[in-house]
């Protein structure tokens, strides 16, 4: 198993109980404000919470927090900039560029600054700036929520390709036609309470 | 030259500016008069009493009186320090912080000060370590404050950054390190200003009470330039020992920023 849930509680309800192997995708519905987000942090061990989590069968205490994190990948739906030139955020210049055309972007938006980017862009090289730490699990806070059709294909391709290289994947979304592209399990949350669908 | 002693009638007269100020306010429709005339009132009445308690203190001359009272001296800051920002620390973190934070600052730069330039014997004689400490610990506050403030407000406004970089990977004080530093910034900055307007702009207080007591004007100026770099380190000191200790509070072993233990007040 890439992945294992045991017993995660929080302010998002639980105890959730799920696993997920190599390569697979788990899509999260539920109405806003039932906890898919704090279930996510729950994960990434960035909120407080009981339970614990295993990655390839070792226990999250194994890692230090930041190592943790760096494998098992929270993105939030309104991630954060912390310098003011979009390049800042990249250290690996070279690799970022590599990757931004399969999301349509043109890699002179690295040398705007961060406010300049629209929503959608901002999405895409956050989601870039994630996938370049090669995170054996995704944690993904409606990533295509403020993506176009065409974009929105182009990050499930992006996905779809991590899942075959071996990548888990947990996806918050309300799009249900995207769970079924990506091939994940379908599950809902509601009222502190995780049901497949 | 001896000092001019000041008497009561001095300052009764001295006091009819005051009372100007309060025909300001009424002739301008102010409504501070009121206020004037207390906080008057107020200054007289608290450096009397503060008078009679050192000349008690100075004429007792006990370490451990003399220790007491700056520690009283200094959980007075300490409060004040916790007090002055919008945003709380849960479990008295404010007090926490701001406590430490002017302590460290004080006792480092005042004890170093009688250690080194002034050496009075014994070093812990009431009459410098009091004053000396009161001096550091008025800066400290202020430093403290400030850099306590710019902290927990910085740190609700740059959350989503913070946790951005939290959850790349990024180490808790790599990805705070730019809120540390504009806090401390903040704590700092007002004595450079002090520092570098001192005799141009202003005639440092100290400075010029000294002359009129009646030392000479280079004597002065040296304890001023001596109290100027002691106020600086306690500054620095101060705002650094505010902006971690409260940042200190906001996380814990798992590197999490916990914003859950902010509160406004």
């Amino acid at each position: 198993m890439r992945l294992i849930a045991q017993s995660l509680t929080g302010p998002a309800g639980g105890p959730f109980d799920f696993s997920l192997n190599a390569g697979e995708a788990m899509a999260i519905t539920g109405p806003s404000g039932a906890g898919k987000s704090v279930l996510l942090r729950m994960i990434a061990d960035l909120d407080p919470h009981g339970g614990d989590v295993m990655l390839d069968g070792v226990e999250r205490a194994a890692f230090t927090a930041p190592d943790w994190r760096r494998r098992v990948a929270y993105l939030a739906a309104e991630p954060g900039w912390w310098h003011d030139e979009t390049a800042a955020h990249f250290p690996d210049r070279a690799r970022a560029v590599a990757l931004m055309p399969s999301l349509a972007l043109d890699a002179a938006l690295l040398d705007q600054p961060v406010h300049r980017l629209s929503t959608g862009e901002r999405m895409r090289l956050a989601l870039i700036r994630t996938l370049l730490n090669d995170p054996p699990v995704l944690l993904l806070d409606e990533p295509t929520g403020a993506l176009d059709p065409r974009a929105t294909g182009l990050v499930e391709a992006i996905l779809s390709e991590r899942l075959r290289a071996g990548s888990a994947l947990l996806i918050v979304t309300h799009d249900m036609e995207q769970a079924a592209r990506l091939g994940a399990r379908r599950y809902h949350l509601e009222a502190g309470r995780l049901t497949p669908q | 030259m001896s000092p001019i002693l000041l008497t009561q009638t001095d300052l009764i007269i001295a006091s009819s500016v005051v009372v100007l100020d309060a025909v300001v306010s009424v002739w301008l429709g102010l409504r501070l008069h009121k206020q004037v005339l207390v906080a008057a009132v107020r200054c007289a009445v608290q450096l009397t009493l503060v008078g009679y308690i050192l000349r008690y203190v100075f004429a007792i001359d006990t370490p451990a009186l003399t220790l007491g009272l700056i520690l009283v001296m200094v959980a007075i800051a300490g409060r004040e320090v916790a007090a002055r920002p919008e945003k709380k620390l849960a479990r008295y973190g404010n007090q926490i912080a701001g406590l430490s934070a002017v302590a460290l600052a004080t006792f480092v730069t005042a004890t170093f000060a009688l250690a080194t330039a002034l050496r009075p014997h014994p070093w812990y004689t009431a009459r410098y370590a009091i004053p000396l400490a009161g001096i550091m610990l008025g800066n400290a506050l202020n430093a403290a404050s400030l850099s306590l403030d710019a902290l927990l407000s910085g740190v609700m406004r740059e959350r989503s950054a913070i946790e951005a970089q939290l959850a790349l990977g990024v180490r808790f004080r790599d990805a705070t390190k730019p809120l540390i530093r504009a806090a401390v910034r903040r704590g700092i900055l007002p004595i450079i200003n002090v520092m570098s307007a001192a005799g141009i702009v202003t005639l440092p207080g100290i400075m010029t009470g000294q002359i009129l007591a009646g030392l000479s004007p280079i004597e002065a100026v040296k304890y001023q330039i001596l109290l100027m770099f002691l106020l600086a380190g306690a500054t620095g000191i101060a705002a650094v020992g505010a902006a971690y200790f409260a940042m200190a509070r906001l996380t814990d072993g798992r590197e999490r920023l916990r914003v859950d233990q902010l509160r406004s007040s």
